[in-house]
């Protein structure tokens, strides 16, 4: 038994993980697999709303598994894997920003632009050049977009293509990049796998908020925090959130990072906090455009952009605390 | 073998060709484009007949369309399949009569009405009566993106005459975004295909009530401003 387990150990160490990281990575699927039997345990209610909301519940953990089974292939197979698949995520993302929001005809070329900026920004990340990871979205983009766009000629319209573009270029590239680059901000000296562990650590850590501020927020919630924008958040929700998150941030930092617990709570308590205003960002951005979801890419949840919006606010915040502290 | 055999042969091989060429043409590239640069959303896709004869009518906005009906169907199915197309458009260019008859395998329709005295309907009625399935742009063609024109009586006509088969409503989002008319070089957006429930061209106001059913499918999914 003991051969065994030092076997599969020596296997992930070879691909660079440490074994806490593959433990944590077991625990999660050990809840998934949880998770699935419950749902397939419990009868949904008689009623037909009862038996829609069994069903969007099922759907909603099948797309989990989805998106676990993608992330642990990735890690397994290493850095560039891990790299490539955020590019995707990136690209997904931009290109369901650009379907709900309004564009001009004119502007086809400069989308196909905005969409070329997906595979540079990654490069820099793969080849770890901070200087222009950090710059090349918010100043040469931001650049380079209204040029392109001033020279399709047409003035009607214009501020709002350039400013929506570049918003989009930032939170679907940019800020999601900062994910990326964890793999990356590690010093040479630093054990192998601390890069994946920054990185799953903030997945693990962001959506565990969501799902804790959803459950909470369903569980006490009574005082809406945001009526206007997104009328099923509350008070209790958000406190809940917080107060489970930050609990598990102190936990999981020292097994994943080299965060000890108490700094970890802090950063639990930031990442929550984030990871709320990334959510009713993305809410006042549909309401605006009059639309529920902002798409229909993961049954269940919605678009790809209904998934990652908070992570959208925690990864640029959990970068740079990250990298001003420990590297 | 016999010398009857060996003379049609050529022919059957070449159709044997042209098929195997198509199905590899939608494995290895109609279908990667659809899943990677687009993304397909079909909504009500348990509404598609699983065989023929069928009359899919849908809004026409770009190219992208025929490619993305087609695409529906199981490879297998793909020679069973056929779109129909103005021969005024399509036969003009060598190459592009090569690309939708012979790949596509379209069903060439005169606008103008059949010359010597030939039914312009014949080639589409035989078909369905084969029990493939016909794919019908009612608005003739692509016209402005993103905005439905009003239908021509072609569908009609064919509806009348096989009021037995099913006519399925189609609309299609997006794709006239992804690749309007005039233009050449695709922009990647979300697409949606949503599928009606299936009528049939026999009693009054057929045209009526097929433009209806499209335009309630349209009011299915979202649509952002385009200018």
């Amino acid at each position: 038994m003991n051969a065994v387990l030092a076997e599969i150990a020596a296997f992930f160490a070879s691909r660079g993980l440490p074994l806490p990281l593959v433990a944590v990575v077991g625990v999660i699927l050990a809840g998934l697999v949880f998770a699935s039997v419950f749902v397939r345990l419990r009868r949904p209610g008689s009623d037909e709303k009862a038996a829609a909301k069994h069903a969007e519940l099922k759907a909603r953990i099948r797309s989990w598994w989805v998106m676990v089974a993608i992330l642990v292939a990735a890690l397994v197979l290493g850095r560039t894997a891990m790299i490539v698949l955020l590019a995707f995520v990136s690209y997904l993302a931009l290109k369901e920003y650009l379907t709900i929001i309004p564009t001009r005809r004119t502007d086809r070329v400069v989308l196909l632009v905005a969409y070329l900026a997906v595979p540079i920004q990654y490069y820099w990340v793969g080849s770890a050049w901070y200087g222009m990871f950090v710059i090349f979205i918010p100043v040469y983009m931001f650049l380079i977009l209204p040029a392109a766009l001033v020279l399709r000629g047409e003035t009607a319209g214009f501020l709002k293509a350039a400013g929506t573009l570049h918003w989009g270029l930032m939170i679907a590239v940019f800020a999601i990049s900062h994910a990326a680059y964890l793999l990356a901000v590690p010093t040479p000296g630093s054990p192998e796998g601390t890069g994946a562990g920054l990185l799953v650590f903030l997945i693990i850590v962001t959506e565990f908020n969501d799902v804790a501020q959803f459950l909470s927020g369903r569980k006490f919630g009574r005082r809406k925090i945001t009526p206007k924008v997104s009328p099923n958040k509350t008070v209790e929700g958000f406190v809940g959130g917080l107060v489970a998150t930050t609990l598990l941030a102190a936990l999981l930092a020292p097994v994943l990072t080299p965060i000890a617990p108490l700094p970890g709570a802090a950063i639990g308590a930031l990442l929550a906090v984030a990871g709320f205003f990334g959510d009713i960002v993305m809410s006042a951005v549909k309401r605006d455009l009059g639309i529920k979801d902002t798409g229909t890419m993961l049954p269940g949840h919605g678009g790809i952009l209904d998934r990652i919006d908070s992570l959208v606010f925690t990864a640029p915040l959990f970068f740079h605390v990250v990298r001003y502290f420990y590297f | 073998m016999s010398s009857a055999i060996s003379t049609s042969s050529p022919g059957r091989l070449r159709l044997r060709l042209r098929s195997a060429l198509r199905v590899a043409f939608f494995a290895a590239v109609v279908r990667p484009f659809l899943l990677v640069a687009i993304g397909l959303a079909v909504r009500h896709r348990e509404r598609l007949p699983k065989a023929g004869p069928l009359i899919i009518a849908a809004n026409h906005n770009s190219h992208l369309d025929t490619l993305a009906l087609m695409a529906l169907f199981p490879l297998r199915q793909l020679q069973h399949v056929h779109a129909v197309a103005a021969a005024d458009y399509f036969l003009t260019n060598r190459f592009l009569k090569w690309f939708a008859v012979d790949l596509l395998a379209i069903i060439p329709v005169e606008r103008t009405g059949g010359k010597g005295g030939r039914d312009p309907l014949a080639d589409a009625l035989e078909a369905l009566d084969r029990g493939d399935v016909l794919i019908i742009f009612p608005e003739g063609s692509r016209g402005e993106p993103e905005t439905r024109q009003a239908f021509k009586r072609g569908i009609g006509h064919i509806a009348r005459r096989r009021p037995d088969v099913p006519v399925l409503p189609v609309f299609l989002r997006g794709f006239g975004r992804v690749l309007p008319k005039g233009d050449h070089l695709p922009v990647p957006f979300f697409c949606d295909v949503v599928i009606g429930e299936p009528m049939t061209g026999a009693g009054e106001g057929f045209m009526q009530r097929l433009e209806a059913a499209v335009d309630a499918l349209a009011r299915e999914t979202p649509s952002p401003d385009w200018v």
